[in-house]
């Protein structure tokens, strides 16, 4: 491997970083499922080129599943979605932009710190795309609870899976079977998440998690 | 051509001689993609004229400040464009061409420019200073940190020495690089005044921010201001030229050849980069100004990022 | 619900018990995660099935959270396959339990130890141990009472089975940091936590869901302190808890069906009402608060008496926790079960035999247990630590 080739890696790897922040700073739901594709589409090329790097053409699938499914599919449909459920509006979310901000750096800067020393006798490479990965993954998690809007919040679940496909991706040589895998449980996940889109849609006039937990049963017990 | 001097006085020239062509070239192009004629690119030099020749009008309570406030504000952007490495490195005033020193020129000038927008008393003049100040906050750092991140990667804070790194073999792709030019493009937008943070074209709107602080000034002051934005347009240019596409630029006792080609190269390199600017301002709407802080911290905190990943990507092989 | 949503229920309830075994027998930790992953997103349907907002808003947690957890628990094998990756070579074999347990002496601690955090949190959710049990109560308490009774009888386990097969591979090597106290933190905080809440319960599902997570609590911590005796309670207290529990479930299920509600206070007199299935609840819940002579007992009386021997401090804590669950349920059963009611319910008694059966069992095992049972018990226990 040349050093221009790990760069690329390196440079395909931290644009993921770039776009989750990017995704965490998006206020309208279109521009959202917008960077949701790049977000797809970087992780396409990052698997791609791992794929091309470690000869292993099955990374390849895991490419093209990233780029159609995620890159181009779920966009198309969420935004359907939106438009059919008339949510288009502003996303709430919980914690202004600043502040989410800085905590998604304080983020990064824990998994850089995690990650580095743990695996000093792995390969920079690995090393370097494993925190990557970490803090996508983390990301995706902050995304998911400073979100109130149920659609943003499965794009934030969504980006923290391409997180975990970016760190399978990575570790050398690992089995097909993780990579189908996590293609295929997205798909169901989406499903579900559609359904349930709907019928929260039909219940309650919005996909706002704040108003579900009016409707709780339990609202004057629960402390918890 | 081989001592450095003339060089260095061509470059000085040269900075002040293409600024209001640069601009021009950047309204022409908008005005083209909005599928209006335009002025003609030579309309800021005629513009420069014609206000050196009318009567200065200073407002009665006006103090030296404001009188001062222009000369300094040109002196100090033009000093700081003329150290940016444009067609040449190496030149006599090479060391001097430090990135945390135009930071600090710059920063004067957008000082003094605050305080003459106060200096008068008026309302709109306040309120320009104040919100210049605002993102002042935040670009200033966000610049900082995109400095950090490129002299960290080069090992100088020198541009001629980070040109020629970036240059050299060791550069390589990084995604820090990557992030120091998206906050540097950032910042160089909020500073300049441009379209999603603030319109250059407009006057007497509540959202302006720059055109609210030169509100009150008229005459040759204003031709100095006016001189000192399109200078500062092209210093940002020249320094995402000279760091990112440093390909071409002639070095220290290069032959005539080099030297032509460079500037030649340089002008190019200008004008693609004033044609993007112009694109980007048409694809985008303004912001709200409530969100122009939100729109700097994004590259302050991408300056950040960017020095955080270098120790990731820099760590030993 | 509509016939359809009945076939859809059934066919999901297949899928269930199919990705729950599959988890059991799978020798490759990626295949166990996506059987795991799968059992959630089947139980997530079916708690969301009744659609009222209470159960779409269970599900939405339980699918958000659970699936956080499952994110995070790949994220720990992934590492656990690098760790892996350097002694075994690349491919199938460093992802296969019977390769990685006798291996793992050689693997690189810092990596496995990472790894465990990130499994004991991911998994820890599915198991329902506090802080990370938000879903556990509303998906029990707002999905049919059959999957509450199969999540609190039988997923929880199986994550809790994942769990302690990365524990196994933590046993195997000696320089990584015990994961131990990590799980006995957990799984007290769990106990005690999941306590006081009962207390303060309205509604009767819910009450035994947080029941579900005190016992959780008490499993991981067993499993957590280790040796062959505190291990062998941990086993016991897995089989006890998830026979009492669905028998629970089942009468809980009847009891809210004849009576039309689910809240504690609208529900009284249950021995008068219904006296089999009253009678029988009392002594499920004598079962499952940890009374003589019931199996439930047993295993918290060896873990108690083991933790008194080791951590005497640890048992003061545990005691206590046993004694807040105890004291919270006979407090709510107290309501349930006694006092006037005018109502009468007809139910024929085979329809309780399921549940005969099971509490049978478990007062069984907690004064006879046969020999082969407590062999593969001893066996587990060693391998465990």
């Amino acid at each position: 491997m040349t050093p221009l080739d790990s760069d690329i890696a390196h440079l395909l790897a931290g644009s993921m970083v770039l776009v989750s922040f990017l995704l965490l700073y998006q206020d309208r739901m279109f521009a959202l499922l917008n960077f949701f594709a790049v977000h797809a589409c970087v992780l396409a090329f990052s698997v791609g080129w791992q794929a091309y790097l470690q000869r292993a053409p099955h990374l390849f699938i895991t490419a093209l599943i990233a780029l159609l499914f995620k890159g181009v599919i779920i966009p198309v449909a969420l935004h359907r979605i939106v438009v059919r459920l008339g949510i288009h509006r502003t996303i709430e979310a919980v914690v202004s932009t600043g502040p989410t901000m800085l905590i998604g750096i304080g983020l990064v800067a824990l998994s850089i710190v995690v990650m580095l020393p743990v695996t000093q006798t792995e390969g920079a490479f690995v090393r370097e795309d494993l925190a990557f990965a970490l803090s996508v993954v983390l990301l995706g998690f902050l995304m998911m609870i400073t979100r109130r809007n149920a659609v943003s919040q499965v794009i934030g679940f969504m980006s923290l899976e391409n997180g975990l496909v970016l760190a399978a991706s990575g570790a050398r040589g690992m089995p097909l079977v993780v990579e189908i895998s996590v293609g295929f449980s997205i798909l169901i996940a989406f499903l579900v998440v559609g359904i349930f889109l709907f019928r929260i849609r039909e219940r309650f006039d919005t996909v706002d998690l704040q108003a579900l937990d009016m409707s709780r049963g339990e609202s004057s017990g629960e402390a918890a | 051509m081989r001592s450095g001097w003339p060089t260095q006085l061509a470059q000085v020239i040269l900075v002040l001689a293409l600024a209001p062509l640069l601009t021009g070239v950047t309204r022409k192009v908008r005005a083209r993609l909005l599928r209006r004629r335009g002025a003609s690119v030579l309309q800021p030099y005629r513009d420069l004229l014609k206000l050196i020749r009318k009567e200065v009008v200073v407002a009665e309570n006006a103090s030296w400040l404001f009188r001062a406030a222009p000369y300094v504000i040109f002196a100090t952007t033009w000093v700081a464009a003329a150290l940016v490495p444009t067609f040449a490195t190496g030149l006599p005033l090479g060391a001097a061409a430090d990135l945390i020193v135009i930071v600090a020129l710059l920063g004067t000038a957008r000082f003094m420019l605050a305080l003459a927008g106060l200096d008068v008393g008026t309302s709109f003049g306040g309120i320009g200073s104040s919100r210049e100040m605002m993102f002042a906050t935040l670009a200033e750092p966000a610049m900082l940190m995109a400095v950090f991140t490129l002299s960290l990667f080069a090992g100088s804070t020198e541009l001629s020495s980070i040109s020629a790194f970036m240059l050299g073999p060791r550069a390589g792709l990084s995604i820090s690089l990557a992030l120091a030019l998206v906050a540097l493009i950032i910042v160089a937008i909020g500073e300049n005044a441009r379209i999603p943070v603030d319109n250059p074209a407009t006057h007497l709107e509540l959202t302006m921010v720059h055109e609210a602080m030169i509100l009150e000034y008229s005459g040759r002051h204003l031709a100095v201001i006016e001189a000192a934005a399109f200078v500062k347009l092209l210093l940002y240019l020249s320094l995402i030229a000279c760091v990112f596409v440093p390909w071409g630029t002639a070095v220290a006792g290069a032959g005539l050849f080099r030297y032509a080609l460079g500037l030649g190269l340089y002008v190019g390199k200008l004008a693609l980069l004033g044609f993007l600017l112009s694109v980007f301002e048409t694809a985008i709407a303004k912001m709200r100004v409530f969100r122009v802080p939100d729109f700097l911290g994004v590259a302050l905190m991408l300056g950040l990022l960017g020095t955080m990943l270098l120790f990731v990507s820099r760590a030993p092989h | 619900m509509k016939p359809r949503d009945l076939r859809f229920y059934h066919a999901m309830y297949q899928f269930l018990m199919f990705a729950m075994n599959l988890a059991l027998v799978a020798n490759n930790i990626g295949l166990m995660w996506v059987a795991i992953e799968l059992a959630t997103l089947t139980t997530v349907v079916m708690v969301g099935i009744y659609r009222t907002n209470a159960a779409l808003e269970a599900a939405w947690k339980y699918f958000i959270l659970g699936s956080v957890g499952i994110a995070l628990a790949l994220f720990g094998t992934i590492l656990v396959y690098l760790a892996a990756e350097e002694r075994l070579g690349q491919g199938i074999t460093a992802m296969a339990w019977d390769h990685l347990v006798p291996r793992s002496g050689s693997f690189d601690p810092a990596l496995l130890n990472l790894s465990f955090v990130f499994l004991l949190l991911g998994y820890g959710t599915k198991v329902g141990l506090a802080p990370v049990h938000a879903w556990l109560p509303d998906a029990h308490a707002e999905g049919p009472t059959p999957i509450s009774a199969v999540l609190s009888g039988l997923l929880l386990n199986v994550a809790l089975f994942a769990l302690l097969r990365f524990k196994l591979i933590m046993a195997g090597n000696a320089r990584v940091l015990s994961p131990g106290p990590m799980m006995v933190t957990m799984g007290l905080v769990s106990l005690v936590f999941a306590g006081f809440m009962i207390f303060r319960r309205r509604d009767i599902k819910r009450m035994f869901a947080y029941s579900s997570i005190e016992h959780m609590g008490i499993i991981t911590l067993a499993f957590g302190l280790g040796g062959p005796l505190a291990s062998f309670a941990g086993l016991l207290h897995m089989t006890m808890h998830s026979l009492t529990k669905s028998a629970i479930f089942f009468g809980v299920g009847y009891v809210s069906q004849l009576e039309g509600t689910q809240r504690i206070e609208d529900i009284r007199g249950l021995t008068q009402s219904q006296p089999l299935l009253g009678w029988l609840l009392v002594i499920a819940v004598a079962a499952i608060a940890g009374l003589p002579p019931f199996g439930i007992f047993t295993s918290e009386f060896l873990l108690v008496t083991s933790t008194f021997a080791r951590l005497p401090w640890l048992a003061v804590l545990l005691g206590l926790g046993l004694i807040i669950a105890f004291s919270a349920l006979a407090l709510r059963l107290h309501g349930l079960a006694f006092g006037e009611t005018g109502k009468r319910h007809a139910l024929s008694p085979w329809r309780l035999a399921p549940m005969v059966v099971h509490l049978a069992l478990v007062a069984t095992a907690g004064i006879y247990l046969p020999g082969t049972v407590i062999t593969w018990f001893r066996n587990v226990a060693r391998l465990l630590g």
